[in-house]
């Protein structure tokens, strides 16, 4: 079975061998482990990425594949990165504590070091108690189960509620943004327990692993990173692949074809819905370590756009697309909002990219829905000679989330 | 020479004018208070103000005018003081303060300006009040009644009565009247007439009212032993244990008032434990036992019993304690009918008050829904209509904020400035939706989720652009004279008229959707597009000309819109995208394709929005977080929104 | 300006990471003859409307000072990065100066939640950073110095002008709901509580960012005169929902003589988006005002207005930074190396003249002594000073609050940041983020 899997799809392979590479050639080039042409930083950059990546293969499996546009699901990122800081900024500060409380005269009691980590948590929101959603702070397991819970939870309630009434097309886009939004200024608010504003912050700092250097923890993470993007395509890749694949690809042209036929449309697409999101927090639990800190602006509506113009600019329909979308868009984006692309003077207006890369982006996302909708993934269809069905002028279905004829695959 | 002559001159001049200047019973009488007004604090200020409302002089009401305007200076090298007048360059004029006339010139850099701040301003103006209540200018006495309704002092009252008879002024009469009133209610010696005064504000809903009342009603908690003494204005007596007087506070309460011994917090107890280490032990109790509270009570009750600490009151103690006192809140007014009295009108004018406030935050919800409704008229057209996700409606509605501020930076007159930015506003955004219409749109139609993220590239490009060329400061956008200030029905109830002008504009622009959309030919061909466009293209309608128009109307709404708020609210290049998800829910939630369930959308929007604002008032941001919540399960219930499009107009 | 050499590496990286194939790049080396100062404010997004006019502050100082001969000989070259209002990448590009770019010091930041983003990886990569933003304190880093007020610089001072020369007895406290107006308005409100202002005469609101629809709350205020006490409202409003506010404020004609608003995040940079004829008399209280008179700021707007046009204004946090640049750069003369701990050393006890006339000194908590200024708003859009204390020393920890008054910092004697007097030890050496 597996044989014929890899034999239907050699895309996976290639892919896996390619993040391989990527991978040892990053190792051999970090600080940590090589010759140090790569900063820490950049190291970091890359890890972030990949995790990244692995979100834009979720969104590609909900939007190129089932055809849910779906506006939020950077917000399942964040929760994810949310359940992971927690017991990161609980360990952590535990430890100062109980290292300061060490030295007091009496030994502290249980109820005293909590009440003093509430402190130091919460003092910065003017508070020092911990709220009910810490219950399970001080569990690394626990935590790292609702990672997978909590946006897991989220997304199958959501989506229960929004398939069972039969939301589609853009209502569900902008109801996912809504859903975004609503938490995102929820989380804002000091009240939420989750220190408003402020986010979560020192992520990068791993209880436990103090005395470790960061070049080296950032490496760790950009390995755990590219293991769970390599994992993640796999599974992307085995589920798109057989009946189920073709079952989510038919909803995604003609749903109503698709359940007339007897399947049950709003249980695959809660299934994807909840799959995608608990991947999402996978890859948010990962992404916010590297990151330092999370907090809700991560969590804006405006991220989730990205989310899908990275898909959109690397091609959804195909999960190496998606992939490759994300990876250079925020890559590119590093650079020119970093200051990193000198300066383009033109005689009579030097362009200042820091100022012009969002226009840039923009009019790109606008040249590529209209004459790429293929995109980037498009270009491998020139070298592998694939042809698209020929169907007259027709496209492949009705639905506002169908695919049209020139981006059609498979 | 010349130069030289005038020079002495002016140096005789200064001289004479000095002399004058030190001789005048107003200056010494300033300079006998020097350090008081250079340092004028409010706390210390009083004793110089007096002395210059005492001093009978002519010029003294003067000086306590010009003084309270921020015009009296001071001489850095001999702390005279002076008038000023600004001649050119850095000098001033000198003139004398007893009205002797100009004594000379003086460089800024040798001049003070003395700046009282509002505290000292407000006590100037208190002792103006005499002065001022009878002054033959009309603007004199009412800045003499303002200076008393911010600090009624008893002495006004008889003043402010004497006054009356001769107002000619119908208007100060009454409020000179009502004055009395609320100044007899704070301060006359009468019980009779207080209590008539208070009778006479039954059902008023003004703040001062209230402001006079409420503080007869002020309580203080007390304690005492034994039973509550006589003669004492009780307003009610409290028994420790039940609901808002826990025996916790009561028995805080005898605390306080040194009634009864302090407990032992918990702080203590460690810091006593910290006390007493002896050999790694306290109270024989190994420290390292110590990290839990119950090792801790013993070890502590081990230290009481050797005597070595104060023993902990038990609960019994405590009960005692509270059983032995008696706890009531007392009025700070002694007077038994009065307070009654207050009670009652003070009943009477808070049901009227919470009417009122009623009213307000109707108006308030049906502005913030207005807002909102004008917001989303133009993408009820694009969306609703035409069926087309335009990300960058937000962008639209900020071009036309930036179209009217750009207008005022070439037209300077606020009203003539506005009336040309409406219509140019709507040209420009026209002229901007119609090009994108046009470039990129017409491509996607049935397309709307690649529509939406090409409208959202737009959107950001043009974000960053408005950045570029206006900068990344707010812009100011001010409105014309006629529009400040607000149309107040009480102190309660109150609209901007900005705001009303705004509520007038998505009226208008209801109307026009609805004429167009109904009684022209344009609205006719966009209905007959909208529902089937290859039926309407062979009936001889051009659908592509029909789009373009109909997208270019929705942009140039949007660009009217964008000018109505950033007159009320701030031009930023992220005006936009603060409108943008609000606008969309508003269509969505109302029903697509129906201009009535827009405006039921809005109105419900911003109903809930101020409803849920009024349950919370402390967190405006709960307040949008629960409305969205309740847009996304309102969806749920019904998908299509509120008046849902049945039949062929449904389009599927 | 980054120089080509590293950016073509950077490229290189790029495509060579992008590919998977090993890009064979040495580190770039901090060039000998320039030092390096890191300039770290968003230049887009949301907060670059306050930020970019610090960037352009800081180049300013930087030009003057190459003019005036450098730093040890050597020229001052500016690294300018836009960590774009994105928090987390905050803490990318604080690394990336410190690691990539190598350079010596930074400025930046202006929200605590960057500087709570970036604090972890100055710690520990031990560099230098100037906060010049008026903060809620509760913080003392070995390796930031904060050259903005703490709450006992600005928040306490115009409370207590509230209470002793205005009579307010009754407060409402505004904010944007963050962390800035968050604690300082605990802050107040322990502290108001400490002055006898009873629980039920302080009312607190909190809106988001950008909010624009003010009348409720507005009329809110009002109502609460009802009860015959002066009402004062203390903003910490944040950014442009001030336009909003105090349209609100005008509109419902709210005069400042009947409801005063002292605001701690208005200064001239806000004022400049709205018209202030109706606002006249409103206070605001920061530690400088373009007002002030004095040769230094006369010289100091002049060069501004040179720099950057006559309509641009002069505000607080531009001060801070004049006071940090040059403190830093006697401080590196005085030391005579641009390390971390040797500058961190010499820039305690530092002094310089700051713009309104007296004298900054760095204290061993890393904060600054500065007067506090109280300013009404005039109708040409500045301040009118009508108050001025003298140079107040700034207190990491609040004493209102019971859990940080026990707290101290002392950089210099006890090497320790958070400093437990009662069981005088050293709760931590790291800040907690």
């Amino acid at each position: 079975m597996s044989r014929s899997f890899f034999a239907r799809n050699p895309s996976v392979l290639i892919f896996i061998a390619v993040l391989a590479l990527f991978t040892l050639a990053v190792t051999m080039a970090s600080e940590a482990a090589g010759s140090g042409a790569l900063s820490t930083s950049f190291v970091k950059t890359l890890g972030k990425t990949l995790c990244l990546c692995l979100v834009a293969l979720a969104m590609d499996l909900v939007w190129g594949y089932t055809g849910i546009l779906s506006l939020g699901h950077m917000a399942f990122f964040g929760l994810g990165g949310y359940m992971i800081g927690m017991w990161l900024m609980y360990a952590r500060t535990e430890s100062i504590v109980a290292a300061s409380m060490s030295n007091a005269a009496i030994p502290p009691t249980d109820q005293e070091i909590v009440d003093a980590i509430g402190t130091q948590i919460f003092g910065v929101v003017g508070s020092s108690e911990f709220p009910p959603v810490w219950a399970f702070a001080d569990s690394l397991w626990m935590q790292l189960a609702l990672v997978v819970l909590v946006p897991g939870a989220l997304a199958l309630a959501f989506g229960w509620l929004a398939f069972r009434s039969r939301v589609t097309g853009v209502y569900l886009s902008i109801l996912t943004q809504a859903m975004t939004l609503a938490l995102a200024l929820y989380l804002f608010q000091n009240d939420s327990g989750l220190r408003g504003n402020n986010g979560l912050s020192g992520l990068q700092n791993i209880p436990g692993l103090t005395g470790v250097p960061q070049a080296d923890v950032s490496l760790w993470f950009f390995w755990a990173s590219a293991f769970a993007l390599g994992a993640g395509y796999l599974l992307c890749a085995w589920v798109v692949s057989g009946k189920f694949g073709s079952v989510i690809r038919g909803i995604r042209d003609d749903e109503a074809r698709v359940r007339f036929l007897g399947y049950s449309v709003e249980g695959y697409k809660l299934f994807v819905f909840t799959f995608t999101a608990v991947i999402a927090g996978i890859a948010g639990a990962l992404y916010y370590p590297q990151a330092g800190i999370i907090n809700p602006a991560e969590i804006a509506p405006i991220a989730s756009i990205y989310l899908a113009v990275w898909v959109a600019i690397g091609g959804r329909g195909r999960l190496y697309g998606a992939v490759i979308g994300a990876a250079i868009v925020s890559l590119l984006s590093t650079m020119f909002t970093g200051g990193q692309v000198p300066n383009l003077p033109l005689g009579f207006y030097t362009i200042h990219w820091v100022d012009w890369w969002q226009v840039l982006l923009g009019l790109s996302f606008v040249l590529v829905t209209l004459f790429a909708p293929k995109g980037i993934g498009g270009l491998f269809d020139l070298v592998t000679g694939r042809r698209s069905p020929e169907r007259h002028g027709a496209d492949l279905g009705p639905d506002s989330g169908s695919f049209q004829e020139k981006e059609a695959e498979e | 020479m010349t130069k030289y002559l005038l020079a002495a001159l002016a140096a005789l001049m200064l001289c004479v004018g000095m002399a004058a200047a030190q001789d005048s019973p107003l200056q010494t009488l300033m300079q006998e208070h020097r350090a008081l007004i250079e340092k004028a604090s409010r706390k210390t200020i009083e004793p110089a103000i007096a002395a210059l409302r005492d001093s009978g002089l002519p010029e003294a009401q003067t000086v306590l005018e010009k003084w309270q305007a921020k015009e009296l200076w001071q001489r850095k090298e001999d702390g005279l003081f002076f008038f000023a007048e600004k001649l050119d360059g850095s000098a001033y004029q000198l003139i004398d303060i007893a009205g002797g006339g100009s004594v000379g010139e003086a460089e800024k850099s040798d001049l003070k300006q003395l700046k009282p701040n509002s505290g000292v301003r407000s006590l100037i103006g208190a002792a103006l009040v005499q002065f001022q209540l009878l002054s033959p200018d009309r603007r004199k006495r009412v800045e003499a009644l303002d200076a008393i309704q911010r600090d009624p002092a008893p002495e006004h009252l008889e003043a402010l009565a004497g006054a009356i008879e001769e107002e000619p002024d119908a208007e100060i009469r009454a409020r000179k009247e009502r004055l009395v009133q609320l100044l007899t209610i704070s301060f006359s010696d009468d019980e009779t007439k207080r209590i008539e005064a208070i009778n006479a504000f039954a059902g008023d809903t003004g703040v001062d009212a209230r402001a006079a009342l409420n503080p007869l009603l002020a309580t203080t908690r007390e304690a005492v032993a034994g039973d509550i003494p006589d003669g004492v204005n009780v307003a009610n007596t409290l028994k420790p244990g039940q609901e808002e007087f826990s025996k916790e506070a009561a028995y805080d309460l005898l605390v306080t008032k040194d009634l009864a011994p302090r407990r032992i917090s918990t702080a203590d107890k460690r810091a006593a434990l910290e006390a007493n280490i002896v050999d790694g032990r306290v109270g024989g109790v190994p420290l390292a036992q110590l990290n839990t509270d119950g090792a801790r009570e013993r070890a502590y009750a081990n230290l009481a019993e050797a005597g070595v600490v104060p023993p902990t009151a038990t609960e019994a103690e405590v009960q005692a304690a509270l059983d032995t006192h008696s706890f009531y809140d007392r009025y700070a007014e002694a007077s038994i009918a009065v307070t009654d009295a207050a009670r009652a009108t003070l009943t009477s004018i808070n049901t009227r008050v919470g009417l009122n406030q009623a009213a307000d935050l109707t108006l308030d919800a049906l502005s913030l829904a207005s807002i909102y409704f004008l917001a989303a008229i133009g993408l009820a057209i694009t969306f609703g209509v035409m069926g087309v996700i335009n990300m960058a409606h937000g962008e639209f509605i900020m071009m036309g904020a930036y179209t009217g501020y750009v207008v005022q930076q070439v037209i300077p007159d606020y009203t003539v400035s506005i009336l040309v930015a409406l219509p140019l506003a709507f040209a420009v955004t026209f002229a901007a939706g119609v090009a994108m219409e046009r470039l990129v749109i017409r491509w996607l139609y049935n397309r709307p989720l690649e529509t939406l993220l090409a409208t959202f590239g737009i959107s950001i490009a043009l974000q960053q652009l408005a950045k570029n060329i206006f900068g990344t400061q707010a812009r100011p956008l001010t409105s014309p004279s006629w529009l400040d200030g607000a149309l107040v029905f009480n102190d309660v109830v109150s609209i901007s008229y900005i705001r009303i002008a705004i509520f007038v504009l998505a009226l208008i622009f209801l109307g026009v959707f609805l004429f167009i959309m109904r009684r022209t030919r344009l609205g006719l061909e966009v209905r007959a597009v909208t529902q089937n466009p290859a039926m309407a293209a062979s009936m001889g309608i051009n659908p592509d000309r029909i789009n373009m128009l109909t997208f270019g109307l929705g942009s140039g709404i949007a660009g009217i819109a964008g000018v109505a708020i950033g007159l009320y609210a701030k031009v930023t290049s992220e005006l936009g995208s603060d409108y943008i998800v609000q606008s969309f829910m508003t269509v969505v939630v109302g029903g697509v394709g129906n201009i009535w369930g827009t405006l039921l959308g809005a109105t419900m929007i911003g109903f809930l929005q101020k409803g849920i604002e009024w349950m919370n008032p402390s967190n405006t941001l709960a307040a949008q977080t629960y409305m969205i919540i309740f847009i996304i399960i309102f969806i749920q219930f019904r998908p299509r929104g509120i008046i849902a499009l049945k039949g062929r107009a449904a389009g599927d | 300006m980054p120089n080509d050499r590293e950016n073509n590496i950077m490229k290189l990286r790029m495509t060579s990471a992008l590919v998977g194939a090993l890009a064979f790049a040495t580190t770039a080396m901090a060039q000998d003859d320039t030092i390096k100062v890191g300039v770290l404010h968003s230049l887009s997004g949301t907060m670059a409307i306050s930020e970019t006019t610090l960037k352009d502050t800081m180049l300013m100082l930087i030009e003057e000072q190459n003019a005036k001969g450098g730093v040890l000989g050597k020229q001052l070259e500016a690294v300018v990065v836009d960590p774009a209002s994105d928090w987390p990448l905050f803490a990318e590009k604080a690394r990336e100066l410190l690691t990539v770019e190598e350079v010596d010091v930074m400025f930046g930041c202006w929200t605590s939640v960057s500087r709570k983003s970036v604090l972890p990886v100055i710690e520990e990569l031990n560099g230098l950073l100037f906060y010049p933003v008026q903060y809620e304190g509760e913080e003392s880093s070995k390796n930031v110095f904060y050259t903005g007020a703490a709450p006992n610089q600005q928040a306490i001072p115009a409370t207590d002008y509230f209470l002793d020369e205005l009579g307010v007895e009754k407060f409402a406290l505004l904010g944007t709901d963050y962390v800035y107006p968050r604690t300082t308005n605990n802050i107040l409100e322990a502290y108001l509580m400490d002055k006898g202002i009873a629980e039920e005469d302080i009312f607190v609101n909190y809106t988001p960012f950008g909010h624009s629809d003010w009348s409720k709350i507005v009329s809110d205020v009002v109502a609460l005169g009802a009860d015959g006490k002066k009402v004062g409202v203390i903003s910490t409003i944040n950014g442009d929902a001030n336009i909003g506010f105090y349209k609100e404020l005008a509109a419902q004609g709210v005069s400042a003589d009947d409801i005063p608003v002292v605001a701690f995040s208005v200064g001239e940079e806000e004022l400049s988006g709205l018209d202030t004829s109706n606002l006249v008399g409103h206070l605001a209280a920061w530690n400088y005002f373009q007002s002030a008179e004095s040769d230094a700021n006369a010289a100091f707007i002049e060069a501004w207005k040179a720099k950057m046009g006559d309509e641009r204004v002069t505000n607080d946090p531009m001060e801070a930074h004049f006071i940090g640049f040059n403190m830093w750069v006697n401080a590196v003369e005085a030391a005579g190396t641009t390390d971390v701990d040797a500058v961190s050393a010499a820039m305690i006890g530092q002094e310089y003249p700051n713009l309104t006339g007296s004298t900054a000194t760095m204290l061993p908590n890393h904060h600054l002594t500065k007067p506090v200024l109280i300013g009404e708003i005039l109708e040409d859009g500045q301040f009118d000073i009508i108050s001025e204390t003298d140079p107040v020393p700034g207190d990491a920890w609040t004493d209102f609050l019971p859990e940080s008054a026990v707290l101290k910092s002392d950089w210099a004697e006890l090497g320790c940041g958070m400093y437990n007097t009662e069981t005088e030890t050293c709760v931590q050496m790291k800040s907690n983020y």
